[in-house]
């Protein structure tokens, strides 16, 4: 929801809190994963994710989050899909050249990223979306992510 | 540029030069330090070569290399790529443009090659207008890659000899990397950091949306210098001629990006003979944008006013006597 969108942007460096707690939270539950099998896991973690992202960052379920690095504004929501943004095409009102009515979603970035603890991250280039990953779940491949980089798995 | 430099017809590539990531006119006159003049080429809605030919001999000795864009505004016209082809055959120095609203990142790598293999020396990546402002509002936009992603994919192409999926490339693409930048458009204070984030994709030069307003240049350019991007690329301001306050106003009020001030509006609604004031306001903002630190040039889009060119840049100075290579030009007397 686009007041909710525009909420988390204002709230980003409080959510940037939050995610740093939950992060490793999610990390210390890796055993459990495993246990229960990821396979098995995708559909309801997904499933969660999609509605707690969704209502507040109008998530896209790209597969490959990058809220952390774009103040919290989520880059799908782009008519443009850029995720190094913001085009030159941006009104002088701060909004967005192909739905008047949206204030772009990299001007909410900026300024999103300016009050976040980590206001440099939104100076990393962006690699392109890998479709293979949309609608699958971003914090269940964090924390394979994670484990793989310390155990040397194999990332699927 | 002499023709001696030619290996065999116009329309070969110049010999490789230490340093030089191109073989193409528009770096040597860029890494020469020459005041660099570039202008935009409007593709025409034929299929007739001289279409193309036509359009670039009005800027013959006026311009350093001419930008064919890609489906500019999002309308369809001839192919940048099959535009730039042409040209290079004749000897010009066309910038290839590539938009990514119509080509995932598959049909642009192939663009890029088959490109470089006919010879062209210079691309700019952008990532295009939304498909709803164009004649095809109800295409499919593709958007695959960002103008940064694109960047970076095409330095990769040169730089690493390898497609975006890790796969060899036999014979890299001899490109010198351009992109855009727009710094009179919000957030102002992220525009200078998303240059440097160009910078470092690979972008060497820049060639920006149309400035009216010289201040905001003025800030845009300082602030770069501060951050110590002005040494790594070569920056065209982008320039045009307005032929009356009412295209000016229409332009303001429709094309998003552009912003034009009061004052110029004001000026060109004085103005007896608005069209040659606009060229003019042109003028001035030429002489204004080169007395700015680390500019290397302009870029003129000179849309319906292609025939004003050469005159605009006469008498805006800027060449300084210098005449841009052009097809012929060595049965000339004066041509450098």
């Amino acid at each position: 929801m686009y007041k909710f969108r525009q909420w988390s942007v204002t709230n980003s460096r409080r959510l940037e809190a939050v995610y740093r707690k939950f992060e490793p939270l999610l990390i210390r539950l890796h055993p459990l994963f495993k246990l229960l099998g990821y396979g098995r896991l995708e559909k309801p973690v997904r499933i969660v994710e999609k509605a707690v992202k969704g209502l507040m960052f109008d998530c896209q379920m790209c597969g490959k989050c990058a809220l952390s690095s774009t103040g919290m504004s989520c880059p799908m929501n782009c008519p443009k899909s850029i995720r190094n943004g913001p085009c030159g095409g941006v009104r002088m009102d701060g909004h967005c050249e192909v739905i008047p009515q949206m204030r772009c979603v990299w001007v909410e970035a900026w300024r999103g990223s300016q009050q976040m603890r980590d206001n440099q991250a939104i100076q990393q280039v962006q690699i392109p979306v890998n479709n293979l990953l949309k609608g699958s779940s971003s914090w269940l491949r964090v924390v394979r992510h994670e484990y793989a980089a310390h155990e040397g798995e194999r990332i699927q | 540029m002499t023709g001696a430099q030619f290996e065999q017809n116009p329309g070969g590539p110049l010999l490789p030069k230490e340093g030089h990531v191109s073989r193409g006119r528009l770096e040597r006159v860029l890494r020469s330090g020459k005041f660099a003049v570039t202008a935009e080429l409007a593709p025409p809605d034929s299929a007739m070569a001289d279409d193309v030919y036509e359009r670039a001999r009005m800027f013959d000795g006026y311009v350093d290399g001419m930008n064919a864009t890609d489906g500019s505004g999002a309308h369809c016209h001839m192919s940048s790529v099959a535009m730039c082809a042409l040209l290079t055959n004749v000897g010009y120095s066309p910038v290839l443009q590539i938009s990514c609203r119509d080509k995932n990142r598959i049909a642009i790598q192939g663009d890029v090659l088959g490109a470089a293999a006919l010879g062209v020396s210079n691309v700019l990546c952008l990532s295009g207008d939304g498909v709803q402002v164009g004649d095809h509002p109800e295409a499919k936009p593709v958007f695959d890659l960002d103008s940064m992603s694109l960047l970076e994919t095409i330095r990769i192409m040169r730089d690493e000899a390898r497609f975006l999926s890790g796969r060899p490339i036999t014979t890299p693409p001899e490109m010198f990397l351009g992109a855009a930048e727009n710094p009179s458009a919000p957030p102002f204070d992220m525009r200078p950091h998303r240059l440097a984030k160009k910078i470092a994709a690979g972008a060497q030069f820049i060639q920006t949306q149309y400035v009216f307003d010289i201040e905001h240049l003025r800030q845009f350019m300082a602030r770069s210098r501060d951050l110590g991007l002005l040494e790594k690329v070569f920056i065209l301001p982008g320039v045009g001629p307005l032929a009356s306050a009412r295209t000016a106003l229409w332009i303001r009020n429709n094309v998003p990006g552009i912003h034009i001030p009061d004052a110029i509006i004001k000026r060109l609604e004085g103005a007896s003979e608005p069209k040659q004031e606009g060229r003019r306001i042109c003028v001035e903002l030429i002489q204004q944008i080169s007395e700015i630190e680390g500019v290397s040039g302009v870029h003129i889009m000179a849309y319906r006013q292609e025939e004003a060119v050469g005159e605009i840049v006469q008498q805006s100075g800027v060449l300084d006597g210098r005449v841009p290579w052009y097809p012929g030009c060595e049965l000339q007397s004066n041509s450098a």
